[in-house]
């Protein structure tokens, strides 16, 4: 690839791969279609899916649906092969057992964080999920993000309540594919209510249903980049680019970070990227610029960043070269408390950070 | 004069290549709000020769095309004036950041739309993340293709709805495979380019990183004009308010730098100025390519609605912080510059004087994007 580096895998790495390619070979596939509510048209696009595989020959069943059908629900499910819920003390289950049987090549389950009553074969249909692609059982799924283990208390947050269900993100992350179905707010209300509630009450719901289209999309951009990033290890690429800025910050014993920190913070919230905070740990400096380095790092920590210790002779080269390696966009340095003559003389820190930060923006802090 | 109605409202379908299903989507939208009962048009529709998208445009009415003829080659462009002679409640326009022929009355297809939508006509589009001004450099830098056709954030940040088309890059490329995107000649390009799994799965996260952006933008919108009991707060829009200063020169870096500045600006919901200072008298001393350079990058500038100035100063560095501290600006963009004075030289250049006197604020230093095999071939 022009656009990235390539690198020698070790014997170790190559091992992975192969093991890793194997394991996938095996496994059935995992597609998930995300939505951020219900009545965006997450099961429709599933059953569409199934029926332009069924067309172009693979053999689809339907494993799970949702007990009350809307007729463009119904009238795709008459086209497909159906098996049915069994019903566990009057409570609908997925019976993993007849699809097993069954054994077709692609099965759809629609409701992936429904949970199963007690004395079910899985407690969670996820896990039923789990073993239909163990067995090699291909498995195209939907799930409503308020269901995601790690979003349910912001989502709690924003609706003003909680679910019981749940399904661990990380489930998601390991699916082969993942598809945000999105709608406008608009067409989720006008599916939810047939008119009726007042305006006031719609504007709140609108703006909750914004809130959580923002944390499905965001949530889906993770994953797409997590996937990219397995696909560049597997394939022995170093990308140098990335759709995720990277705020790197630069703590030294010789300034107050605290506005720095706080605006590293602030950049990587509001550009949702990742924040590295960075020092150099060497026992050679003065026990003043030790105190204050450790009153930085500490501020650092209580602000909740992650702390990585850089040891090396040469601390600007030392810190662009961590940077590059983990895709920096932007690194936050702030002035050293020497004075111009001596930078002049000598080449400041900061004026070194700003010649040699190839590809990387520089944001210089007050002292 | 002429009677004011309510401007249409704009809906956009945002995808991040050729092949999603964004004009698919568009024209099922059409036939939904047709069975609602809306009166609705297809202004203009790209078909890409694909099958299952012409067959969608069965039983919508479209508006013919415009025959245009430039340097004795006809093409076709979206007939705007017949649009509003139909006037339908709403219109269907594919691809909104193209680029009329030379010679149309309008430069760009989003103008067309504008005066569409001033009609009082909803408006329904697509348009590919890259072809957003702000993700231009980005954009080069990981797929080597630089965009053309842009169109300003702004235009996009106006629109009422962005609704994301998403298909998973596995699922595009077996498309593409199929020849249901492309003619196998030109498939066989896009793959070579765009089409390359890790480019599209970049591409797919910037288009539902920005997705996420416009709706966090319209809901903070929203909810500055909502009584305070309805405001759910989203916490890191009330905190400090900043303001930017890009400094524009004759640089050609200064379109990135602009293109940078504006959208750390629109992340920050900040204000952002751009400001050209010079040192001589009159903007005509300068030389005549330097003064060229400094006019396109204003205009460029004026053209994402930056408030841009010229500032006279006889140092540029303290002019520009002069100007930034009477502004209250927060953060001032620098670029790089190209060639690195040398260590302990005795004249620093314009962007070390702006971080000696601007100590009491942030001076942010933009770094040219390069591309990897370029950065290798220069160390």
């Amino acid at each position: 690839m022009a656009s990235s580096l390539m690198r020698r895998p070790d014997p170790d790495e190559l091992l992975r791969k192969v093991q890793a390619q194997e394991e996938r070979e095996r496994r059935g596939k995992l597609k998930v279609f995300l939505g951020y509510a219900s009545g965006v048209g997450k099961s429709i696009r599933m059953l569409d899916e199934g029926r332009r595989r069924r067309e172009r020959g693979e053999d689809v069943v339907v494993g799970a649906t949702q007990l009350e059908a809307t007729p463009e629900v119904k009238a795709r499910l008459e086209k497909l092969e159906v098996i049915s819920l069994r019903l566990v003390d009057g409570s609908p289950v997925m019976d993993v057992e007849a699809i097993l049987e069954r054994h077709p090549q692609v099965c759809l389950v629609d409701g992936l964080a429904h949970d199963n009553p007690a004395g079910s074969l899985n407690p969670h249909r996820w896990q039923d999920v789990e073993q239909l692609l163990e067995a090699g059982i291909s498995v195209i799924t939907t799930v409503n993000l308020q269901y995601i283990e790690e979003e349910r208390e912001r989502v709690a947050q924003i609706r003003g309540r909680e679910v019981k269900e749940s399904v661990p993100r990380a489930f998601l992350t390991r699916a082969e594919e993942i598809e945000v179905v999105d709608a406008s707010p608009e067409a989720c209300l006008d599916s939810e209510e047939e008119g009726g509630a007042a305006e006031s009450d719609r504007q709140r719901r609108q703006q909750q249903l914004s809130q959580l289209r923002e944390l499905a999309l965001l949530l889906a951009a993770d994953v797409v980049d997590r996937q990219l990033e397995r696909y560049l290890q597997e394939h022995g690429i170093a990308q140098v680019w990335s759709a995720q800025e990277r705020f790197l910050v630069w703590v030294t014993g010789e300034s107050d970070a605290a506005l720095m920190l706080a605006s590293g913070r602030r950049n990587s919230l509001r550009f949702h990227g990742e924040l590295i905070v960075v020092y150099i740990d060497r026992p050679d400096r003065s026990p003043v610029e030790r105190d204050a380095l450790q009153r930085n790092l500490d501020l650092a920590r209580s602000a909740g960043a992650t702390l990585e210790g850089l040891d090396g002779e040469d601390a600007v080269a030392t810190v662009l070269a961590f940077a590059r390696r983990r895709g920096v966009t932007q690194i936050f340095v702030a002035h050293g408390s020497h004075s111009d003559w001596w930078d002049r003389i000598f080449g400041g820190r900061v004026d070194r950070l700003i010649r040699d930060a190839n590809g990387m923006d520089v944001r210089v802090f007050p002292h | 004069m002429a009677e004011t109605v309510p401007r249409g409202r704009l809906k956009i379908l945002l995808g991040y290549a050729a092949g999603v299903g964004k004009t698919y989507r568009m024209l099922e939208e059409a036939h939904a709000l047709k069975r609602q009962g809306v009166d609705v048009v297809v202004g203009y529709f790209e078909p890409h020769g694909r099958k299952d998208t012409i067959a969608r445009l069965e039983g919508l009415e479209v508006i013919t095309r415009r025959q245009v003829e430039y340097r004795g080659v006809r093409f076709e462009e979206m007939d705007t004036d017949a649009v509003l002679r139909r006037h339908p409640q709403c219109c269907a326009v594919d691809e909104f950041a193209h680029t009329n022929v030379p010679g149309s009355e309008r430069a760009k297809r989003w103008e067309d739309v504008h005066v569409i939508l001033d009609a009082g006509i909803d408006v329904i589009t697509t348009l590919n993340v890259q072809h957003l001004e702000s993700l231009n450099d980005q954009v080069w830098q990981f797929t080597g293709v630089r965009v053309r056709e842009t169109i300003p954030d702004w235009v996009v940040q106006q629109a009422d709805e962005v609704v994301v088309v998403d298909l998973p890059p596995d699922a595009l490329l077996n498309r593409l495979r199929r020849g249901a995107v492309y003619s196998p000649e030109k498939a066989r390009v896009a793959a070579e380019n765009f089409f390359r799994e890790s480019t599209l799965a970049t591409l797919r996260e910037l288009a539902l990183r920005q997705t996420a952006l416009e709706v966090d933008s319209r809901f903070t919108a929203q909810e500055a004009q909502a009584p305070p009991e309805v405001s759910a707060g989203s916490a890191a829009a009330a905190e400090t308010q900043d303001k930017i200063l890009i400094a524009v020169s004759a640089d050609p870096a200064s379109a990135a730098l602009i293109r940078r500045g504006k959208r750390v600006a629109d992340y920050l919901k900040a204000e952002c100025f751009a400001a050209f200072v010079h040192s001589g008298a009159d903007l005509a001393d300068l030389a005549p390519e330097e003064r060229q350079a400094v006019d396109k990058h204003l205009n460029f500038a004026r053209n994402l609605h930056i408030e841009s100035r010229v500032l006279r100063a006889t140092d540029i560095a303290q002019g520009l912080v002069d100007f930034a501290r009477l502004n209250r600006i927060t953060q001032i963009f620098v670029a790089r510059p190209r060639k690195q004075p040398r260590l302990g030289r005795l004249r620093p250049s314009v962007v070390q004087e702006v971080v000696r006197l601007a100590r009491d604020m942030q001076v942010t230093i933009v770094a040219e994007r390069r591309r990897p095999d370029e950065a290798r071939a220069q160390g």
